[in-house]
């Protein structure tokens, strides 16, 4: 006995390059345990059908390590940015029922190549503005790194793993096309850069770069960053103690007046 | 005129090689499908070797060597991985000054554990997650020289042919663009293949889905020997699934964790009962055939499949969430299950690719001016490579290759960029040819189901156990598969970043490759490392302690033998029973 085949709705937002109009389209397919949205989009292409039965083309989108650790696939799904490899389908159908069409939507803050593909270089700019590194003598050899408190390591591991996937970014009232805010991820790497023994070296220069234009004093504190990160980085913590590090600064910069 | 060279790949070796060339003063031009942060290398988890010996157990560079000769079945050539042993203690304090963020112990030094196939804590880590940390320190470094104007990135383009003079030396590449489509060329006096692996021809695998193996096979095409392409590691311990099979780190061994499934109702520690000197921890080939041998010839697979537990539960819980969080989390978050209570369930996948490009010890392939480094060339794993020395030797053939392709580079008469433009134009208009040709297929075939045809076959037929019919067949097979591909059906029609078109590219040179893997292993009647054959189940040294030469030709690979250098270490015969 074959069971009634169930099929599960998928509603996209396309477009078919950047200058054109985006429209929606919806597509079916049949429901199979585990699926996640990137492997049901690997399923379209396979037949790209839309719901309607006419012939599309696949739909284009971003995907590489299907396992949440390379940040490609970003997208927003059901409203809510997030990476698609790990938006596993069975949960989302246990929420929204299997009716619900799930919707799926470019990143609204970073110019769209097409479909779901997006350009999120800026992001990695603003990390060379901020000089997200630590300025080493060489790559060859000269002995033994410094000496590094686990504790304070353990806490800059939590920021070290930041994919610059976007979803902070998304999801920031501050972070958008009218300002230069450079958005919530960029901190978090400034506060692990000042937390190193050798980056802290540089700490001065890395607060000075968040102090001007589009730095930390435009962060609206709307917390939404922290809700997003798929990597629970703690973005609002960074910035407050930044906060804290450029008002000290500014104070040591009076009394050198 | 200044020198100028072109990196394929941001991975590890990529980048690696990228600075090795900046700090030598030759500016890059760096080709990456991906942004270079996305690379593959942040799926590698475990960790990376090197003897540091600071845990009183008396470790040394020899113990390293031996470990991995002697891992490898015998098949590496020696002197090459002498020299990565050697130099691992120092690239790994040169990441750690660089800044990556390594777990450490109570006295703030770089902690170590115990990884597969060893039996000394050598494995330096960060988390479960050293893959992400160590590309991460790379990409801020190669951001640094971008931002000081000595690397130009080239992030979400294709490599598509190395440009060959008529001497046969390389002078630069032909490259297509993944939004607009341009192809264009990039003039260069060195191009250094730095892309990996190629998973993605066995359809799931723990790669990533850019680890085709296309570039390298288009250099293979175009005359670059390709060496050991048979000898593929299994992983035995990744998750199931429909999209990828995820990898689950062997550090979750090498932190206690315990292979086990039910025989006679009660748990059955297979792999410490048939390997008590090293239990868990025997060479990734060697644990991928027993839990194959579990579930497919004994049928003691959980719940009657393919699947066996990899249990961490008996562990502190603190503890695993310090030192394995990244994968407990990647299980919870695809499984469902939290592994600190209940066993995962895990079975073996096709992980990593010891064979590739051929290269001379300074990675310069058989053509000059083109070099290969990291996983897409063959040079130090020998048959079966041990874990937490894949993030080594893709930095290490970096901090090789950089220094070697400058000192090509010094020593050519000629620029490329003197060169007349004639040359690039011919390889230009070639492939502008053949993206026309591609875009205008209109058979009935969707090039992605093809592909799913061709994981299967390959998967069955040239995986953990080959059988000489098997692959006789798969060859057969293959060569069918590539008449399809000229009557596939081009299924997006939209001119602008057209991601068919570029796989369906990539998909006849995943054929030719899967050629190449195919009659490698058929022509090797011997079982070495990964390697296995149940009809020549012993390792024939007379015969085969010999390196597999493929040359492309119209008709199908041509193959050679090469003689392995084994100066260093005499073969013994490998075995993990018993202590050693």
């Amino acid at each position: 006995m074959r069971n009634e085949e169930k099929y599960i709705t998928f509603k996209i937002k396309r477009r078919d390059k950047p200058e054109s109009t985006p429209y929606w389209e919806e597509f079916r397919i049949p429901y199979k345990p585990n699926m996640n949205v990137v492997s049901s989009l690997m399923e379209i292409r396979k037949n790209p059908v839309n719901a309607s039965g006419h012939k599309v083309n696949p739909v284009v989108f971003e995907c590489n390590c299907y396992e949440e650790v390379c940040g490609a696939c970003t997208m927003i799904i059901n409203g809510t940015p997030r990476q698609a490899c790990s938006a596993l389908i069975d949960e989302i159908i246990g929420k929204h029922g299997m009716e619900r069409p799930i919707t799926l939507q470019p990143l609204t803050k970073f110019p769209v190549i097409r479909d779901l593909m997006v350009d999120r270089q800026i992001m990695f700019d603003y990390l060379k503005k901020v000089k997200a590194w630590i300025p080493v003598d060489g790559s060859f050899g000269l002995g033994r790194g410094p000496r590094y408190d686990e504790r304070k390591r353990s806490a800059a591991y939590q920021i070290s793993r930041c994919m610059t996937c976007g979803c902070c970014a998304e999801a920031c009232p501050s972070f958008n096309e009218r300002s230069d805010f450079m958005g919530p991820h960029v901190f978090s790497q400034v506060k692990m850069f000042n937390m190193h023994p050798l980056g802290l070296m540089q700490k001065e220069d890395r607060l000075k770069a968040i102090m001007s234009h589009g730095g930390i004093q435009d962060c609206g504190n709307a917390q939404n960053c922290v809700r997003v990160c798929p990597k629970s980085i703690p973005l609002t913590r960074s910035i407050a103690e930044l906060n804290l590090d450029v008002n000290l600064l500014a104070i040591k910069r009076i009394f050198k007046w | 005129m200044n020198p100028k060279a072109v990196v394929v790949g941001g991975g590890l070796a990529g980048l690696m090689s990228t600075i090795k060339l900046v700090e030598r003063g030759i500016a890059v031009d760096l080709i990456s499908l991906v942004p270079v942060k996305r690379s593959h290398s942040v799926c590698a988890q475990g960790g990376i070797n090197a003897a540091l010996n600071t845990k009183g157990e008396g470790d040394s560079v020899d113990q390293h060597f031996y470990d991995t000769i002697y891992g490898g079945d015998f098949l590496a050539s020696q002197p090459p991985v002498r020299g990565m042993v050697d130099a691992a203690p120092e690239l790994i304090y040169t990441f750690d000054r660089m800044g990556a963020n390594f777990t450490r112990t109570e006295e703030g030094l770089l902690d170590l554990r115990l990884f597969g196939g060893v039996k000394k804590r050598r494995t330096v880590f960060a988390g479960a997650t050293t893959g992400q940390q160590l590309e991460y320190t790379l990409d801020e470094q190669v951001r640094r020289h971008e931002d000081s104007g000595k690397v130009t990135k080239y992030e979400g383009w294709e490599f598509l042919k190395a440009v060959i003079d008529g001497e046969g030396v390389c002078r630069g590449c032909i490259a297509q663009n993944l939004a607009t489509m341009e192809i264009r060329v990039f003039r260069a006096d060195v191009v250094i293949i730095a892309t990996g692996g190629a998973g993605v021809i066995y359809g799931k695998s723990t790669n990533s889905s850019i680890n085709t193996g296309s570039a390298a096979s288009i250099v293979y095409q175009q005359g670059a020997a390709y060496a050991n392409a048979e000898f593929i590691q299994i992983h035995p311990t990744a998750m199931l699934g429909d999209d990828k099979t995820r990898l689950m780190s062997e550090s979750a061994r090498g932190e206690g964790g315990r292979v086990w499934t039910y025989k006679d109702g009660k748990p059955w520690y297979f792999l410490e009962e048939m390997y008590p000197g090293y239990g868990n921890l025997v060479p990734r080939d060697i644990a991928s055939r027993a839990i194959h041998k579990v579930c497919v010839e004994m049928g003691l697979g959980i719940d009657g499949k393919n699947q066996v537990y990899l249990d961490l539960s008996h562990l502190d819980k603190d503890f695993l969430e310090r030192r394995l969080g990244g994968i407990i989390e990647i299980y919870e978050k695809f499984h469902g299950d939290d592994p600190k209570k209940v066993p995962m369930k895990i079975y073996p996948g096709i992980h990593y690719f010891m064979g590739g490009v051929h290269v001379n010890w300074h990675h310069m392939t058989s053509i000059p001016g083109l070099f290969a480094a990291g996983e897409c060339d063959y040079m130090y794993h020998g048959a079966n490579r041990l874990g937490a020395n894949s993030l080594l030797s893709a930095a290490y053939s970096g901090t090789v290759c950089g220094p070697a392709a400058a000192d090509y580079i010094a020593g050519l008469g000629k620029l490329a960029a003197e060169e007349d433009g004639s040359l690039y134009e011919t390889y230009r208009q070639k492939e502008v040819a053949y993206d026309d040709y591609v875009r205008k297929l209109n058979g009935d075939e969707n090039p992605f189901v093809l592909h799913q045809e061709m994981g299967e076959l390959m998967t069955r037929n040239v995986g953990i156990v080959r059988y000489n019919k098997d692959l006789t067949a798969a060859d057969g097979e293959l060569q069918r598969f590539m008449e399809r591909w000229h009557r596939l059906a081009m299924v997006d029609s939209n001119v602008y970043s057209n991601q068919t078109v570029m796989f369906v590219k990539q998909l006849k040179n995943m054929m030719e490759l899967a050629r190449v893997i195919t009659i490698s292993a058929l022509n090797r009647d011997e079982s070495r490392g990964a390697h296995y054959k149940p009809e020549f189940p012993e390792r024939n040294d007379k015969d085969y302690l010999k390196t597999t030469k493929a040359f492309y030709t119209a008709d199908g690979p041509r193959f050679e033998w090469e003689e392995v250098n084994t100066s260093l270490l005499e073969p013994v015969k490998r075995t993990y029973g018993g202590s050693k």
